[in-house]
């Protein structure tokens, strides 16, 4: 606790307002009401279509509703099948709850050739939401005993979505993929009007029409269902942080699923973090045991042991999150663990 | 005669090729080299800022503790491995450090300082100038990862203008690789 509030101070200190949009692109409305994600009546304005990465990213088992709206007659350039490219206009929202009542939305906002990062904090009534201060609020809400949700900073917000040349982490190829994986943590099922790679393509927005994401959705290279499931888990998780193109690709650990190989080849995370050292040791180990997916001896992992923690220094994901994801802990101890049997 | 006036017509256009390039070469000598500039710049902030009190770690000479330049920014030397931090309990007291100055220990647990040298494997070496800034402005190892922990004065710092962070990080780059390995934080027992 006393680590908590030393850091707390000195992040105090940092200079608000840090500047994240690109010069001249315009500021995000102040409601969210403003935004284009309602219409008049309070309902879901026409045009905004939800849809649900099957991988969801953990933010401590809130509830989450998302949307995507593409400007009219606007495609995505799906030329790089990695990295999609969306057209100017578009906007994505995504709305948290704790305990049924909304607590923000967050919405990413392609404008001015860049993306513009907010987040927008519900009201005690539920009726409408306002911007956060660019330093986001510490400690909003109450999510569990002695938890706390808090609103993320910009400079939060860049942290993660600035990694990934993407900039969108959740709306992908595999995230959309309609070969759903039945052991995704917290995976919901699909509704009806939620959209998918198959739905995509017959609304004709992706350019070029990549007719063989329907024909062969994409799925995670690995036959144990186990297995699939837990690099599909790191991949919406970790990927957005740990690929193979933004600024971490120096540490040589990429857990993010790509398209754009052979369909045999193997998963980046098998390749760069199973029986592979970091720089992370584990507590107890020297770099001579210590590996980031040690096959057969989750005590010796240690991304296990850091998808564990919850304490400033060690935990992954490094912000967003103050309660481990349990399920997912469960998953992949049950696949490091699966890797020691003959 | 003809190869006379050859003579002269070379010992011309060699004149008027000189008289061409002197004032260009007299104008190279003045301009200054804006990243030699960069570097001067940075190195003075670099000691201004006192980065040497943690990142060079100190030794005993002859009036006293000094900071040992042969391992320059180097951060804590992995050859000391540091025995357990003492017990302070809950009096004001509340950190403690090392001997060199590289190793600080507090309600965060123990802390090394890193090393700052362009090393590719244990310093900066990999590292952008844009990666070195997000890291200051956000107090994130790495610019995304963990706290930066204290005493690391990264608020402070994080105020810099941009162009001093980036003078800041071509001097650092510009000085001699060492190669060491800082350890890794060790945090606080879990009943802190």
């Amino acid at each position: 606790m006393r680590l908590r509030i030393l850091l707390a101070f000195a992040a105090l200190a940092v200079p608000l307002g840090l500047a994240l949009r690109a010069e001249g692109a315009p500021a995000p409305p102040e409601l969210l009401s403003q935004t284009a994600l309602y219409d008049a009546s309070g309902a879901i304005a026409p045009g905004n279509r939800p849809f649900q990465p099957q991988y969801p990213l953990w933010t401590d088992g809130a509830v989450k509703a998302r949307w995507i709206r593409l400007p009219h007659g606007k495609k995505i350039d799906v030329s790089d099948v990695d990295l999609w490219r969306f057209p100017e206009g578009t906007k994505l929202w995504k709305e948290f709850s704790f305990g049924g009542r909304k607590v923000e939305t967050r919405m990413l906002w392609k404008t001015g050739g860049d993306w513009v990062f907010a987040s927008y904090v519900w009201d005690a009534d539920q009726s409408d939401a306002h911007l956060a201060p660019p330093e986001g609020i510490s400690g909003i809400v109450e999510i569990a005993p002695g938890k706390r949700h808090s609103i993320p900073s910009l400079a939060d917000c860049a942290a993660c979505h600035r990694s990934s040349p993407a900039t969108v982490l959740g709306f992908n190829a595999l995230q959309l993929s309609d070969d759903r994986d039945p052991l995704a943590p917290h995976g919901a099922p699909l509704k009806a009007d939620d959209l998918t790679l198959r739905s995509l393509l017959d609304a004709d927005v992706l350019e070029p029409a990549r007719k063989e994401l329907a024909i062969h959705p994409p799925r995670v290279r690995e036959n144990d269902p186990v297995a699939r499931a837990a690099i599909g888990y790191l991949s919406g998780n970790c990927g957005g942080c740990h690929n193979g193109t933004g600024p971490l690709a120096r540490l040589g650990m990429n857990l993010l699923h790509g398209e754009a190989v052979e369909p045999t080849a193997s998963e980046p995370a098998r390749l760069t973090a199973v029986d592979v050292g970091g720089g992370f040791l584990v507590p107890g180990h020297g770099p001579e045991t210590s590996r980031r997916v040690a096959p057969g001896a989750p005590e010796r992992s240690a991304l296990l042991y850091r998808m564990k923690s919850r304490r400033p220094s060690s935990q992954m994901p490094p912000l967003g999150t103050v309660v481990r994801d349990e399920e997912a802990v469960q998953l992949v101890q049950r696949w490091i663990e699966g890797m020691g049997r003959p | 005669m003809r190869s006379r006036q050859i003579l002269t017509l070379t010992t011309a256009v060699a004149a008027l090729a000189a008289l061409a390039l002197a004032p260009a070469a007299k104008g190279e000598a003045t301009k200054p080299d804006p990243r030699k500039a960069q570097i001067a710049r940075g190195a003075y902030l670099v000691k201004i800022m006192v980065c040497n009190d943690c990142h060079t770690p100190f030794k005993m000479g002859p009036k006293g503790p000094e900071p040992d330049m042969s391992r320059m920014l180097s951060g804590h030397p992995q050859d000391l491995v540091m025995p357990p931090p003492p017990k302070l309990g809950n009096g004001p007291w509340i950190a403690s450090f090392a001997a060199t100055n590289t190793a600080w220990a507090g309600p965060w647990g123990v802390s090394y300082t890193a090393n700052l040298t362009p090393d590719p494997e244990t310093g900066l070496g990999k590292w952008t100038a844009d990666t070195f800034m997000q890291a200051l402005r956000t107090g994130k190892h790495e610019g995304v990862g963990r706290p930066i922990l204290p005493p690391m004065p990264y608020p402070w710092f994080a105020q810099a203008t941009d162009e001093d962070l980036r003078a800041i990080f071509a001097y650092l780059q510009s000085i001699p690789p060492v190669k060491n390995k800082v350890p890794q934080p060790i945090e606080p027992p879990e009943s802190e």
